[in-house]
């Protein structure tokens, strides 16, 4: 018996190493060691065995059968793999068919640039605030020392609104622009966002130190100039602001925009509500201020600063005291308080940063453009 | 104002050492604050190959009526061989020959030629090709203008003897500074900004009191307003009318002026130097020989020197003469007494005005002529005298003139003599620039620009002094107090090389932006989040946009706020909502082949209503308008995400049938709390096709309403450890029974167990009764202490069954 349960022990196990699928070791699992098995059988007549031979049957026919059985375990464990690895292979896809399109959105480039300047002056210690887009003329230009016939007041670089009949009649200064049959205009278009300087400063004490972004107009259309655009203004008032202080945010503005290594130029200006009045010029990011594009074959002059090495980027100053004056109230008296403003415009610098030389694509929308600059 | 390098020149020392090319001095015009728009070359552009040269011979081309064969010694061992076209060209003239080499001012190169066969070599010029003046008949004969021309050895460099090219500055002059009107005025400012010497002013010595007094012998002037702050007039006989020299008319060429005849290119050469305009009158034309300025009567007419007839509005000021208005005063002389070809005796005006009426004038009659620009910004009436003098001793050089009588003077008088000096405190200049300038650099800063400088007290200690500064009177507009002194010295001494500081924040709050700011953001970002793109549109609009909306006149939304001057029609009106420009550029991409479009924007919209936040002013609120290629539904999740996106729950959807532009079966009123903030809804079919777009959905929501209510933050309600429990239901009940009627019931009866109960699908047809609808929804139940039994679940779902049935009659599908 016990050289017949060591036969049926080899065959088994020849058997199942011989199997190459888990239905075929399934079959030899049923056939091997099922209840109708030889190998069960022989085990069941063990006990018809004499009693000396029982132990060492019996023992040799249960090794016999966990043999096989670990045997049929192994092999189906390595089969299945193997399987598996077959299908999953025949289950191969072009890997290089596109994605499940998701819609893809963008948020426009003034709107970037926008809040990448916002950013950069929250970080110098600005809040932010906005104000309205339709205007008196007396916060866009009489609060603001524009004389009474400082040019930037003319119908022609400056768009009023029609009189309304449902309005209450603003006063008007002398010398007021008029509609034909002489009628004054004193509502327009804010032509910068200066006039929120003053409306900052009614309502609010020193020290205040905010920038103002929003959308201005002004009647000019061409490749640089559209007929709205938009503005960030800056304000700052305190005891002790100079105008050291003023080039100190901008260098550090101009460099978070324009790159480290950036340098800044006030070029003394004039403007009706700052004295003193200075432009500020970055040097070129594109030709680091040189002047030629020593990165092109024959170093040509530069285009965008037009070989002087210098950009004009905004206009800025002190604040003038008949500014602070104009706002009323004693916590303003230009001889307690001073400070700077200053005012750029975003698409200029969006044009600067991102290579841009057409303003009007900006307002056509045109999605495959977006897209793009999104 | 352009600047003609060689013109300064005589006013300003530029030859150095180091002598100061043009690119130098634009450069440190423009750090100093004189802003340099370009630099031009005027004239020929090689000058030193223009040559005098004298004409030997002049004969008759054999092949060419109209061309001579000239020889002209240049100066050369041979005599050169020139065709020239020119019917005055002949022999012994002297003229200037452009040699084989010269390029001409408009860029052509003189090259050996052959003209019908004959060798050419040069051009014989006539002024114009110099860019002397307009002159063009002929070749310029040099013998008929130049005393001595026959003495010039041919071969001299044509500049030696008359400058014609020359290196032009054109600058922009700011409007607070008139004095750089004049060129003596840029002079002083190169001078301050190089150290260049400046040279005595041409007129100086020369304007005091006139010796032969105030009177002129049959000619008056009365002024009768304020308007006209100085008058002065001078009379000048035996005036010759006639060319005016070369040099004058070459200078006038390269600042930008035509000549004219001597008399009238003195008025514009006087006014070029020093800022000043003049006005020559044919004095025999002025009628009773006495002059009245007055402010005109609303409707009177005059003819100016352009041969237009203006009418003139009350407040602007004219000049008459016995006849009724014979100039308008500081804009534009009359045609009437105008300085003609025959005129022997000439009446000098010049005179001071209001700057604001004379800008007013112009601008109302679009003549801002070179004088008109420059009495427009109020000039000092000592320039008066400058310009007197100096106009004086040209008339009589150029034209003959002899001076008649005195010096009429109205106003002169009352100038007020010098103001009191400005007090420019130490310590105040370094505490608005943040870096000081002592007073002795202050002192010879200032010094330069002409102003007068006294230390009432040298020993005060460094930064505790004071000066006491003199203003000149061309600076007096600009300069009227002690931060007009500051920025002077600014711009000449401080800003080149300031030290940049930063300030500190002495606010006891860290910048941020405003909750109604972060709102904005995320508004903006949950939308480009699901795949829209954010476009900027246009805040104008065409009158006619309202109605292809579909809105009658009385709808608020048609109330647009108009332009007094708009650009175009097309922009002639402030958009009335953001849906207008959210159209136009989903057409706009729809033109361009896009397939789906999916834009939002956030802007201003404005109506002509009082705005209740500030009812002087029309109202404005800020909106956001988004637009998609789809349905209702579509651009309902979108505002779920938006509003999500705020933290605002709470927020319905009531239809409308009756807003124009929307689908009268397809269009919602967004309602928060008790408000209306905004429209939803599919854009009326009639609508959409005048903008060419298919069906398109659109959701418009009042940013001013919404982002305020967004909260910073909302309660947080413990989730437990347990798994939520879920079921399906589906109900069918009668059309008219709403989505939101059958979740306020469901929500009603399931209990404090309700998560929430939702919409997944609405299905009506195989199946359903007619004028029913069958809805699925999707029920989530949350115990935080404990996982729910199949009872607790069960009993839910019966209550919720049970009130559907009982409130609209909903039964069970299925
Ligand atoms: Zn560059």
């Amino acid at each position: 018996m016990l050289d017949q349960i060591t036969e049926l022990q080899e065959a088994g196990l020849r058997a199942v190493a011989a199997a190459t699928t888990t239905d075929a070791l399934e079959e030899l699992r049923v056939g091997l060691l099922g209840r109708k098995a030889e190998l069960p059988n022989l085990l069941r007549g063990v006990r018809d065995l004499p009693p000396d031979q029982r132990g060492p049957a019996g023992k040799a026919a249960n090794e016999a059968r966990q043999a096989i059985q670990s045997a049929i375990d192994e092999r189906v464990a390595t089969v299945a793999a193997a399987e598996l690895d077959v299908r999953l292979r025949a289950e191969r896809v072009d890997v290089t068919l596109p994605g499940r399109p998701e819609p893809v959105g963008g948020l426009h480039l003034l709107t970037r640039v926008r809040r990448q300047i916002e950013d950069v002056f929250l970080g110098l210690g600005f809040d932010v605030v906005e104000g309205p887009e339709t205007e008196t003329v007396h916060h866009n230009f009489d609060a603001l020392n524009h004389a009474p016939n400082h040019p930037a007041r003319d119908p022609g670089d400056t768009f009023y609104l029609a009189p309304s009949t449902v309005l209450p009649p603003l006063p008007a200064a002398a010398g007021a622009p008029t509609t034909a049959d002489g009628g004054p205009l004193t509502r327009l278009l804010r032509t910068h966002t200066s006039p929120m300087q003053v409306r900052i400063m009614e309502r609010e004490d020193p020290p205040v130190a905010v920038i103002v972004p929003g959308r201005v107009y002004r009647p000019d259309s061409d490749a640089t100039h559209t007929p709205q655009f938009h503005q960030v203004e800056g304000l700052w008032i305190d005891v002790d602001i100079t105008l050291a202080d003023l080039k100190g945010v901008l260098l550090s503005f101009a460099r978070a925009i324009f790159g480290e290594e950036r340098e800044i130029r006030l070029r003394p200006h004039f403007f009706p509500f700052t004295e003193p009045s200075v432009e500020i010029d970055v040097s070129c990011h594109l030709c680091g201020g040189t002047g030629h594009r020593t990165d092109v074959a024959g170093h040509p002059r530069c285009g965008l600063c037009k070989g002087t090495g210098w950009i004009e980027i905004l206009g800025s100053g002190m604040v003038d005291p008949n500014v602070l004056t104009a706002v009323g109230r004693p916590a303003y008296d230009p001889e307690r308080v001073q400070g700077f403003a200053f005012g750029m415009g975003i698409e200029r610098i969006a044009m600067l940063r991102y290579g841009l030389d057409d303003l009007r694509p900006l307002y056509e929308n045109d999605l495959r453009l977006l897209g793009q600059l999104a | 104002m352009k600047a003609p390098l060689s013109w300064l020149g005589e006013l300003v020392d530029l030859a150095g050492p180091p002598a100061l090319d043009a690119e130098t001095v634009a450069h440190r015009l423009n750090v100093t604050g004189t802003e340099l728009d370009r630099l031009l070359h005027h004239g020929v552009r090689t000058p030193d190959t223009v040559v005098v040269g004298r004409v030997l011979a002049a004969d008759q081309h054999p092949d060419a009526d109209r061309l001579r064969v000239c020889r002209v010694d240049v100066g050369a061992d041979e005599p050169s061989q020139i065709v020239c076209g020119a019917p005055n060209v002949a022999a012994g003239q002297v003229v200037a020959v452009a040699t084989v080499g010269t390029v001409m001012p408009d860029g052509m190169k003189i090259k050996r030629a052959k003209l019908r066969g004959q060798a050419s070599h040069g051009m014989i010029c006539s002024a114009r090709e110099l860019g002397i003046g307009e002159q063009h008949e002929g070749i310029l004969a040099l013998d008929e203008h130049l005393p001595d021309a026959a003495a010039i050895a041919p071969g001299t460099r044509l500049s030696d003897v008359l400058p014609h090219a020359d290196e032009v500055l054109e600058l922009e002059v700011t409007p607070n500074r008139p004095d750089c009107l004049g060129l003596y005025g840029i002079a002083r400012e190169v001078s301050a900004a190089t150290g260049a010497a400046l040279r005595p002013a041409p007129w100086e010595g020369e304007t005091g009191p006139d010796p032969a007094g105030d009177a002129i012998d049959g000619f008056a002037v009365r002024v009768d307003t304020p308007r006209c702050r100085r008058f002065t007039a001078r009379l000048f006989a035996d005036v010759t009318v006639g060319p005016s020299p070369l040099w004058m008319q070459a200078r006038l060429a390269a600042a930008g002026q035509r000549s004219i005849n001597n008399v009238v290119d003195v008025t514009n050469y006087v006014m070029l130097v020093t800022g000043q305009p003049l006005h020559a009158f044919d004095a025999d034309r002025i009628a009773g020989g006495a002059l009245v300025v007055r402010e005109a009567r609303d409707g009177e007419a005059l003819t100016t020197l352009d041969e237009e007839a203006r009418t003139l509005r009350a407040g602007e000021v004219v000049i008459d003469d016995a006849d009724g208005p014979t100039s308008l005063a500081g804009v534009m002389g009359g045609d009437r007494s105008e300085v003609h070809d025959g005129t022997v005796r000439v009446l000098l005006e010049v005179a001071s005005w209001d700057g604001p009426t004379i800008h007013r004038t112009a601008q109302r009659l679009g003549l801002f002529s070179e004088a008109a620009t420059r009495n427009a910004k109020g000039l000092a009436p000592e320039q008066t005298a400058w310009a007197q003098a100096l106009a004086t001793r040209l008339l009589v050089d150029l034209a003959g003139a002899r001076r008649v009588g005195g010096t009429i003077d109205v106003g002169g008088d009352a100038l007020a003599g010098d103001p009191d000096p400005i007090v420019v405190r130490e310590a105040r200049v370094a505490r608005l620039l943040g870096a000081p300038v002592d007073r002795a650099r202050q002192t010879e800063l200032l010094r330069t620009l002409g102003f007068g400088v006294v230390d009432p007290d040298p020993t005060a200690a460094e930064g505790e002094g004071a000066l006491h500064v003199l203003v000149p009177p061309e600076r007096r507009v600009d300069v009227t107090r002690e931060i007009d002194v500051v920025e002077e010295l600014a711009r000449l001494g401080v800003v080149a090389d300031l030290t940049p500081t930063l300030p500190v924040r002495r606010r006891l709050t860290a910048a941020t932006l405003s909750p109604v700011q972060r709102a904005r953001r995320r508004v903006e970002d949950a939308l480009v989040g699901r795949g829209l793109q954010e476009v900027v549109g246009w805040s104008f609009t065409d009158a006619g946009a309202a109605g292809r909306l579909g809105l009658a006149d009385g709808d608020p939304r048609a109330s647009a706020v108009r332009l007094e001057h708009p650009l175009s029609e097309d922009q002639a009106v402030l958009r009335p909502t953001i849906l207008v420009s959210l159209l136009d550029v989903a057409r706009h991409n729809r033109t361009r082949g896009a397939d789906d479009v999916r834009i939002f924007e956030t802007g201003t919209v404005f109506r002509d209503q009082p705005d209740p936040r500030r009812p002087d002013m029309p109202f404005e609120h800020a909106a956001l308008g988004v637009l998609v290629q789809d349905d209702l539904f579509a651009v309902k999740g979108l505002l779920d995400a938006v509003l999500g996106a705020l933290r605002i729950d709470g927020w319905e959807l009531e239809p409308v049938d009756d807003v124009a532009f929307l689908h009268p079966g397809r269009g919602a009123r967004i309602v928060l709390g008790d408000d209306v903030v905004g429209l939803l809804g599919e854009v009326h079919p009639t609508v959409a096709d005048r903008w060419g777009l298919p069906r398109t959905a659109v959701c418009l929501l009042d940013l001013d309403q919404a982002l305020p209510r967004a909260p910073e933050r909302r309660p947080v309600r413990p989730v437990g450890q347990f798994p939520d429990a879920r079921f399906d239901l589906a109900v069918v009940v009668a059309d008219d029974v709403s989505a939101r009627r059958t979740l306020e019931i469901a929500r009603g009866a399931a209990g404090p167990l309700l998560e929430d109960v939702t919409v997944f699908d609405a299905y009506r047809g195989t199946g359903i009764a007619d004028g029913h609808v069958s809805l699925a929804l999707h029920v989530r139940l949350r115990a935080a202490d404990r996982t729910l039994t199949d009872e607790e679940i069960g009993t839910v779902r019966e209550a919720i069954v049970a009130a559907l049935a009982a409130d609209v009659g909903a039964t069970l599908r299925g």
